[in-house]
């Protein structure tokens, strides 16, 4: 228990919803003001820097933009809070959203499908190549026990120098301006935007419509029940006869699914080709990671935190053009976010309250070697700061 | 007689494997005291940069990697609070070491592509050798030393170095920090002898086959030698052979290779097993 | 030599130590007795430096010292063996002493200990090879390694915290036998125990903590075990449960030469053959690592047998996973309760339903009905007394105590057929105890079969119909309650067969 002026900050293993909101926007603050040591250190101050991102990515022309980001960060995130959930540490969302857009290049350029069918098929193929491209490092990792974050990351690359094998060799198409891409998908493989921006509304609903699906799956219903226990304590889950390799694997490959239908919401919405693996994602499977951490294990919430990153990745366009800086500072931002948030952990259980109340017979903080007495209920938190509550 | 071939492939994969040596023994020191350090690919490819900028600059090829070490430890040092007193997810915070040297790297380098270095160093010089000296010193220190003992005791069971009075915490952050150094010059060897030149991205995937290195080397520092030479030819031979197979498909070998090897050596890797406290922060109970 | 005065420690919310006064003289075997919560681990952890009292001094040899840290207190030359071995199982038995000593040499570390250990270890009756990994030793031996350790560095004053909760009888008498070697050179022993039997056998002074406060401090021979008992809880303990004579017969598990490996495929039960008939509590004893844990894997679906069958009530149920014999009717009530028993950080309704949750009415298809769950448990809460502000609660808040109950709950509250039960009572207070002791009789009494693992032999003693000891992932014995003596039990858990 710590006395900070008029405020007491004490242990509670439960924290409120508030206080977790209030230390994940914290760390966020406190990220991007660690940034703003960088652009002091190329000169450039700022406040500056802040007003022009601000300015040039909230404006009515520019905003779209922010959702256009946001609906590939969203179908990533949302997929990895399931793996996350399941503690399967899935970092290959990059190599699933990759194999996903070549799951839906190849039906776009190849399969002889009527015009209604492409689209649907698409995005089924692409969510089974994405799941596909996720079931080796699980299968490693539960039977072999095989470090899952150096697999999915290994298969990241095989999967980024595939489509560059793809677009240079077997599906190359019109080659200009020094780039290399296969040819254009048909109109009817063309994911329809909404008029004037670059955001598909079908990517989008399926972002939203997943968030929901997702948090209901994890909530309510038997299998999002055994990823949870499984991703709480593995041991409890044999013991409750949850089959960990089903149960792991099956949350691992809604999440790469997830990962691949991102895949082809770039490739059939955005540029309608499948083209250099650094074009087709500018790093969302790895800034996914951040919109499931800061979404704190809530798929709804990614639905805010794909929103913010994607506030992030437009102003790098911002910061390229006015600012001259390179894109890569949203790697710096993604960056320092995310050590923040991690960081920030630690103060996650613990409440705030005023110093002039006297709890009685509080259980916070107490010693794990002496049980409380039998007839004493644990107390829980119930918020953060609070007026002059009458005594506990 | 060796073959011209084959000595041709041991001097390369001596060459690609200084760089993964060393990064590889860092790792391990850093794994060993008990912490999982991910950032390393972040870490070398700051060190690339500094190493290239201060070389070009003094025109001191080795000044360059003390930057780069220089650079290297201050990036672990984060991961390392981050890690060790804010007792944070240690695998997510290596991952964001990883994206943020990265990005800075990308963003402080800009401008300094397409520079050559002159006053290089070769590709292989004494400083090559020093990694496998230092491979010896690291198993030497490790295993027959008070300070290695302590340091595998960390790894193992940080309670028990707790309650002789040596701080755990200080432990962690000296090999954090060490595997930072050496993955920093790991880094410059790249950009001030290998190829005397910046580029964007250009440790490639090293740091993170670094890491896998330090594990089916089973920890072992003199192990770590025989992963990096065998890593080293496979990036060599990645390139050797684009005349024959397409060269995206080759890129990939060592990625899929590293696969490969962590699936075949995870049955019999029981003996030598990961240390116990690996990954999981550690509370003093002091009160 | 050693005097604590005064000693008072307080946590959030309970007053562990409450103005101790407690005298160690040299050459004195003291034993600290009280049950779990009584604030014995607490005051010793506070003399080994790992807490710093709120009140009161520590005196050695007269002056008054202060200790800071475990540094402080090895220093001063008192040494502790903790229940759980702060040994690295990895390192050697040389590596781990080596890790402790002040004077190890920078290099090559561990030569003179290897020296030093095989010179000490016979003196004090503790031999044990110095190259030797942890892993390889047994815990008796282990012990001896944590002794050495504290010899090493030192220590004239030497705790003991629960030191034969891993050993077996004849194990005890060789630390007792240890313990008089050290009173003879003139070191102090203090050891925690909340048993009765050794304090009357070994110590030679006897304190008595009840809630934080010391009840007494007695000479050995002015005390019996019942008045220590009555100092101990506060009121009079039924040391023997009058139990009715089984009523049914008839056996419900039947296990036939059943043979199993462990972690590393090393046979661990070699051809186990027994039956439990219905209403028999079935108790099986033996020291840890003799195959009671893959016994009870093996029971309960967790652990595959490699030969062997076993049946319930005339259905063949060997080797089906866990959930099918769980919808058989096996309970299983785990021996490492947080571990495996409950998920922590879920709620108390969640876990009271870890098991159902596939079943109707918890779930209709493939969705959770949480109305249906939370229902049931508040029924629970409210049947087996569960001590929580409510069913949302997450179960790392609550006691042990109390996470037992919700364990019973859930795993009785199904009409089992057989209940598995592995070490139900380690680590609870008495009275948790006494009501799973009784709710085991009362499902006894409803004809349930019950199997019983516990390396308590007392639990073995007071409960079962018929007890077997297990040895070596052998039964080397199996006798009725009625003919079991600690010494003949004793005997066989150390190998020797009935």
């Amino acid at each position: 228990m710590r006395r900070l002026g008029p405020l007491l900050i004490e242990r509670d293993p439960v924290p409120s919803a508030s206080w977790v909101l209030l230390v994940s926007v914290g760390a966020v603050v406190a990220a991007l003001i660690a940034a703003a040591g960088v652009f002091w250190a190329f000169g450039i101050n700022p406040l500056t820097a802040y007003a022009a991102i601000l300015t040039g990515t909230l404006n009515t022309r520019a905003a779209p933009e922010i959702f256009r980001q946001a609906v590939p960060l969203l179908l990533c995130g949302v997929g990895l809070i399931v793996a996350f959930r399941a503690q399967f540490w899935n970092i290959g969302a990059e190599g699933q959203l990759l194999m996903g857009a070549v799951g839906a290049t190849a039906v776009a350029l190849f399969a002889p499908l009527p015009a209604p069918a492409l689209i649907p098929t698409m995005l089924a193929a692409g969510f089974l190549c994405g799941a596909l491209w996720g079931v080796l490092p699980a299968v490693l990792r539960l039977r072999l026990d095989v470090n899952e974050v150096i697999t999915t990351l290994m298969m990241n690359y095989i999967a980024l120098f595939f489509v560059g094998w793809l677009i240079h060799g077997p599906w190359k198409g019109q080659e200009s301006f020094g780039f290399a891409y296969t040819d254009t998908f048909p109109r009817a493989a063309w994911l329809p935007l909404i008029g004037g921006t670059r955001v598909n509304w079908i990517g989008l609903a399926l972002g939203v419509m997943l968030a929901g699906g997702l948090a209901f799956l994890l909530a309510r219903t038997r299998m999002g029940f055994e990823i949870r226990v499984l991703g709480q304590n593995a041991a409890a889950a044999r013991y409750a006869g949850i089959d960990p390799l089903r149960t792991a694997l099956g949350a691992m490959m809604i999440s790469a699914g997830a990962a691949g239908l991102a895949g082809v919401s770039e490739v059939a919405g955005i540029h309608h080709k499948l083209l250099a693996p650094d074009q087709v994602s500018l790093g969302y499977g790895y800034a996914g990671i951040i919109v499931a951490w800061l979404a704190r294990g809530s798929p709804l919430a990614a639905i805010l935190t794909a929103v913010f990153l994607g506030l992030i990745y437009s102003s790098g366009d911002v910061v390229k053009v006015s600012l001259q800086m390179p894109f890569r500072v949203t790697d710096i931002f993604n960056g320092l976010i995310l050590m923040f948030l991690i960081g920030s952990e630690r103060l996650l259980p613990y409440r705030l309250r005023w110093a002039a109340e006297r709890p009685a017979g509080s259980q916070a903080g107490r010693d794990p070697m002496v049980p409380p007495r039998p007839d004493t209920p644990a107390s829980r938190g119930d918020g953060p700061v609070r007026g002059q509550e009458g005594g506990r | 007689m060796i073959p011209d071939w084959l000595l041709t492939t041991l001097v390369r994969a001596f060459a690609v494997g200084t760089p993964l040596l060393w990064a590889a023994l860092g790792e391990i020191y850093a794994e060993r005291s008990g912490v999982v350090n991910l950032g390393v690919e972040g870490m070398m490819i700051l060190g690339a940069f500094f190493a290239f900028a201060v070389a070009h600059t003094t025109g001191e090829p080795v000044i360059g990697l003390l930057a780069a070490a220089a650079a290297g430890g201050v990036a672990a040092s984060l991961h390392a609070f981050v890690a060790v007193t804010l007792r944070g997810n240690q695998y997510v915070s290596g991952l964001a070491l990883a994206m943020l040297g990265l990005g800075l790297a990308g963003v402080l380098g800009r401008g300094w592509e397409g520079i050559p270095l002159e006053n290089a160093l070769p590709e292989i010089s004494p400083l090559n050798v020093m990694g496998l000296l230092l491979a010896a010193v690291l198993w030497f220190l490790l295993y027959h030393t008070r300070v290695g003992l302590i340091i595998r005791s960390t790894g193992e069971f940080p309670a028990a170095v707790n309650t002789v009075g040596t701080s755990v915490t200080l432990v962690r952050y000296a090999c954090v920090i060490l595997g930072g150094l050496l993955a920093g010059v790991a880094g410059g060897f790249l950009s001030v002898a290998y190829r005397p030149s910046w580029t964007e991205g250009m440790t490639g995937g090293m740091g993170w086959i670094a890491i896998a290195i330090a594990i089916f080397a089973g920890w072992d520092p003199l192990k770590a030698v025989w992963g990096a030479l065998l890593f080293g030819a496979l990036f060599f031979l990645s390139f050797r052979l684009q005349t024959w197979i397409a060269p995206e498909i080759l890129r990939m070998m060592p990625f899929a290779f590293t696969i490969l090897v962590l699936a075949a050596t995870a049955r019999s890797r029981h003996g030598q097993a990961a240390p116990d406290a690996l990954g999981i922060p550690y509370e003093s109970e002091q009160r | 030599m050693l005097a604590l005065r005064g000693i008072t420690k307080s946590f959030p919310g309970v007053v562990a130590n409450d103005g101790i006064t407690i005298e160690v003289a040299a050459g004195e075997i003291h034993a600290l007795l009280g049950e779990n919560g009584a604030g014995k681990t607490t005051l010793m952890n506070i003399l080994y430096g790992v807490y710093q009292p709120d009140a009161g001094e520590i005196y050695l040899g007269g002056r008054q010292v202060k200790i800071r840290s475990p540094r402080d207190a090895i220093a001063l030359g008192i040494g502790m063996v903790p229940q759980h071995f702060l040994l690295v199982r990895r390192h050697t038995v040389a590596e781990n002493i080596a890790l402790g000593a002040s004077d190890t040499p920078a290099l090559f570390p561990t030569k003179q200990i290897e020296a030093r250990v095989q010179n000490l270890g016979p003196r004090y009756g503790l031999a044990v090879d110095p190259r030797a990994r942890i892993w390889e030793l047994s815990p008796s031996e282990q012990q001896r390694v944590e002794i050495l350790k504290a010899l090493i560095r030192g220590a004239q004053v030497l705790i003991l915290d629960e030191p034969t909760s891993v050993l077996t009888p004849q194990e005890a008498q060789n630390l007792f036998g240890v313990l008089r070697r050290m009173r003879q050179e003139g070191h102090s022993v203090i050891f925690i125990t909340h048993k009765l039997d050794e304090v009357m056998d070994v110590a030679d002074r006897v304190t008595v903590l009840r809630r934080g406060r010391v009840v007494a401090t007695l000479p050995i021979g002015e005390t019996d075990k019942r008045s220590l008992a009555r100092m101990m809880v506060g009121r009079d303990v039924e040391f023997q449960i009058p139990r009715e004579p089984r009523r049914t017969s008839g056996a419900a598990l039947v296990v036939e030469m059943l043979e199993a490996d462990n972690d590393r495929g090393v046979p661990a039960l070699r051809g186990i053959s027994f039956d439990v008939g219905r209403g028999e509590i079935f108790g099986v004893a033996g020291v840890a690592g003799n195959g009671q844990r893959e016994l009870v894997e093996v029971l309960t679906g967790l652990r595959p047998a490699t030969r062997g069958r076993m049946r319930l009530n005339d259905r063949d149920i060997t080797s089906l996973p866990a959930r099918s014999l769980h919808e058989a009717g096996v309970a299983h009530i785990p021996e490492d309760r947080t571990r495996l028993g409950v998920v922590p950080t879920m709620s108390v309704a969640e876990n009271l339903v870890l098991k159902q949750y596939r079943y109707p009415p918890f779930s209709r298809g493939q969705v959770i009905d949480n109305g249906a769950v939370m229902q049931f448990a508040r029924r629970m809460i409210d049947e087996y007394a569960i001590a929580t502000p409510g069913p949302h609660v997450p179960v790392r808040l609550l006691s042990g105590g109390n996470i037992q109950r919700l364990i019973l709950a859930r795993e009785l509250s199904g009409r089992p057929a057989l209940v598995v039960a592995s070490h139900p009572t380690a680590g609870l207070d008495v009275s948790a105890t006494e009501q799973t002791h009784a709710l085991l009789l009362r499902h006894r009494r409803e004809d349930v079969a019950i199997v019983l693992v516990s390396e308590d032999l007392d639990e073995i003693l007071r409960l079962s119909d018929r007890i077997a000891v297990l040895f070596s992932g052998e039964i080397v014995g199996l006798l009725p309650a009625g003919d079991a003596t600690r010494e003949r039990l004793g005997l066989m858990m150390m190998g020797q067969r009935a």
